[in-house]
């Protein structure tokens, strides 16, 4: 798959298929395009595909306007999830759980029903009630936020979850609770896409397969292994692979 | 030059026959009253050239020979006014059907003793003659203009509210002023007087709507005025959903005594052209007002605000905060004007307006001004003029909420600022409703 965003290309030739219950975990240096992939994956419509296609389930996810891609299962953990002032949490959540309910033919639950499911999911993450009532991320810590990420996937329970560098700005505590949490959110039928910097979230996740992206390509797999050499070595040694295959051919 | 002289025609009649039937009043009413229409007639309604009135022309309503409201109002159901009336206010509150005054369908069995809620005609002819006659016009005369000089003239229907001093009202105390069905091409002119003595407390909810049939042409015409005492607190709240072809002109004007405080907060939903001029006067040390509001308009609606706010002493504070929602060809103007005179040291003056546009054909004029003549002050202000955030709408689409619902979820929460500062459970239900069903939303609260 190819993508541009304001007429500059990306993401240049990405290839990936994840299949039901793997975990997936890519890295790369800062500009490579790990979160163009994520925002592509959710349909924002900033970026624009040029080549190649995205198939979910057999179907062709670009198609999808964001919104029936969110209710078909896709789900982003934004690296900076978005303040809606004046919107209470809770009733966001609940009105998002009750579109997946409508979109699956389910009868929707009312507050009083939701809280309890609210309560319950929480507890996956460890977060704080008074986060509830209040609006959407406005003013929550950097933690908060990426744990209210954490909630929202635990609440919509989505097949393919693509958490865009969750673990940053995470205390040490916090990454082992929401570390915690994705882990009990996995099952053999759903798949996540972690994307990270740091090989500490793959102790806690331990991801299937490593990828590393650089300059708009998956240039490198592996097992979690790879992860651990990339902690050790740093991306120049793989920079100056690339660099060096692509003088190659060049030459 | 012939549409001053057709003006003129239009209420000149009107007025010798409304003073024929008013013929019992005190000579001082009488005299108001004439003075006024005579202010009126020399005066003619406002044009685009007034700098006041640039944004809002009302030259359709000018030429429209409205008659004024008599007794031989429409009659309601009573189950037909329950629907208006704010739950917290059901038992003290003034009904007016077209303008004039309902008996049966008021009820003032909350309003504690040695507390006045009068009919302002009740109130001129018994014991609160002299408080009515120490205060009526008194704010609205002075800088009045041409709609307040004809309110004045023709005030029919209308409260007299007095609080003794040290009195607490608890209950709020609704004047709710409805129109009937088959009432276009009618006027009303809604007066209200309201003086609140020293440590008094008031809460007040008026109202304005259209009872059925909401195609109505018709013009309302208010005035009201708010006497805050000596650390006494009024909490005002406007809530203006005439019909939809209504044309509704209005000033509220308040003069807070020292360390009184004046809350008013107005919510502007209906009438194809309103207009609402609001005037506070801190005059005495540590007199605070808050002004907020929220205007909801869509297509082929007209809402214009203008506010003054007056700090003439050390020490007052004041709070503004208006917040405008426009859909479809809709138009808004906000000018507020925050005045702070030259002996007026330590003001403290803060005053903002936003507004979310929308819709591609919606306009807003909006002007704050603070006016300054001291440099011991404390004041802001600003406006924005904006849209829906694209990253707020992603986010809320990611999550699975259809397009519509997100949009309107936003703008929700956009109002949500205004509407959780409302005191009263029925009128931040109303909004909300107001809000979602207008933009056919499907949220429930
Ligand atoms: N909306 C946009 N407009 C212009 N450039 C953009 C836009 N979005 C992304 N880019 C550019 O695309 C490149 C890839 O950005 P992206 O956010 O995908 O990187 P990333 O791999 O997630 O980096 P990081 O590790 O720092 O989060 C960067 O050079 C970025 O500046
Ligand atoms: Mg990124």
């Amino acid at each position: 798959m190819h993508a541009t965003v304001e007429g500059k290309e990306i993401l240049r030739g990405i290839d990936l298929t994840v299949n039901k219950g793997e975990i997936h975990a890519i890295m790369g240096p800062n500009g490579s395009g790990k979160s163009t992939l994520a925002k592509i994956l959710a349909g924002h419509p900033a970026y624009v595909v040029t080549k190649g296609e995205v198939l979910f389930e057999g179907r062709n996810l670009l198609e999808l306007a964001p919104d029936e891609r969110a209710r078909e299962g896709v789900f982003l953990a934004f690296q900076y999830p978005v303040e809606v002032p004046g919107v209470s949490n809770a009733q966001f959540m609940r009105l998002a759980y009750n579109e997946k309910r409508k979109h699956r033919g389910e009868e929707e639950l009312d507050p009083l029903e939701f809280k309890d499911l609210l309560a319950e999911r929480a507890k996956v993450v460890e977060m704080d009630a008074g986060l509830m009532s209040r609006s959407v991320n406005e003013g929550f810590s950097g933690g908060e936020k990426k744990r209210n990420e954490i909630l929202q996937m635990a609440v919509l329970e989505p097949k393919l979850a693509v958490l865009d560098e969750t673990d940053s700005g995470l205390d040490i505590d916090a990454l082992r609770i929401v570390s915690g949490g994705v882990n009990k959110l996995r099952t053999p039928e759903n798949a996540i896409v972690l994307v990270t910097h740091y090989q500490r979230l793959l102790n806690y996740i331990v991801p299937d397969h490593v990828h590393v992206l650089y300059k708009g390509r998956i240039v490198r797999s592996g097992g979690k292994e790879l992860a651990l050499a990339l902690e050790e070595k740093g991306y120049d040694w793989i920079k100056g692979e690339v660099g060096g295959q692509q003088t190659a051919i060049g030459a | 030059m012939s549409q001053a002289v057709k003006e003129k025609s239009i209420y000149a009649d009107a007025f010798r026959e409304f003073s024929g039937r008013r013929a019992g009043e005190p000579v001082w009413v009488s005299r108001l009253r004439g003075d006024a229409f005579e202010s009126f007639e020399a005066a003619g309604f406002p044009t685009t050239d007034d700098e006041d009135w640039k944004y809002t022309n009302v030259a359709p309503l000018a030429r429209r020979a409205f008659v004024p409201a008599s007794a031989a109002a429409e009659k309601l159901e009573s189950a037909a006014v329950e629907t208006f009336v704010s739950a917290e206010a059901r038992r003290s509150r003034l009904v007016f059907v077209g303008g004039v005054y309902n008996h049966e369908l008021s009820s003032l069995e909350a309003i504690p003793g040695g507390v006045a809620v009068e009919e302002l005609g009740a109130a001129l002819a018994g014991e609160h003659a002299e408080v009515v006659r120490e205060h009526l016009g008194k704010l609205s005369g002075e800088r009045g203009d041409a709609f307040s000089a004809l309110n004045t003239a023709f005030a029919g229907g209308g409260a007299l509210i007095h609080v003794p001093k040290e009195v607490e009202v608890a209950a709020p105390v609704q004047l709710l002023f409805l129109t009937a069905p088959g009432e276009g091409g009618s006027a009303s002119f809604p007066r209200v007087l309201v003086v609140a003595e020293r440590h008094s407390r008031l809460d007040l909810i008026e109202t304005y709507a259209a009872a059925g049939g909401d195609g109505a042409e018709y013009l309302t015409d208010a005035v009201v005025e708010v006497f805050v005492g000596e650390g006494a607190r009024v909490t005002h709240y406007k809530v203006q959903d005439d019909g939809d072809a209504a044309y509704h002109v209005a000033s509220t004007r308040a003069d807070v005594a020292r360390d009184g405080a004046y809350e008013l907060t107005t919510v502007t939903l209906g009438a194809q052209l309103s207009r609402h001029g609001i005037e506070v006067l801190l005059g005495s040390e540590g007199a605070s007002c808050r002004v907020d509001g929220l205007y909801l308009v869509g297509t082929g609606q007209h809402a214009d605000t203008h506010s003054l706010i007056d700090h003439r002493v050390p020490r007052c504070t004041s709070r503004q905060n208006y917040k405008g929602i426009l859909d479809g060809r809709s138009r808004a103007v906000f000018n507020g004007r925050v005045f702070v005179r030259e002996g007026a040291h330590q003001t403290d003056a803060e005053q903002s307006n936003k507004n979310l546009l929308l819709s591609p054909e919606a306009r807003v004029d909006t002007k704050p001004q603070l006016e300054i003549f001291n440099d011991d002050v404390k004041c802001s202000h600003g406006a924005t003029v904006g849209q829906l955030e694209e990253e707020e709408l992603f986010y809320l689409l990611s999550r699975g909420l259809h397009p519509d619902l997100a949009r309107n979820l936003l703008t929700y929460g956009f109002a949500e600022e205004i509407v959780e500062g409302i005191k009263f459970e029925s009128i931040r239900a109303q909004l909300d409703s107001a809000i979602l069903n207008r933009l056919r939303a499907r949220l429930e609260v």
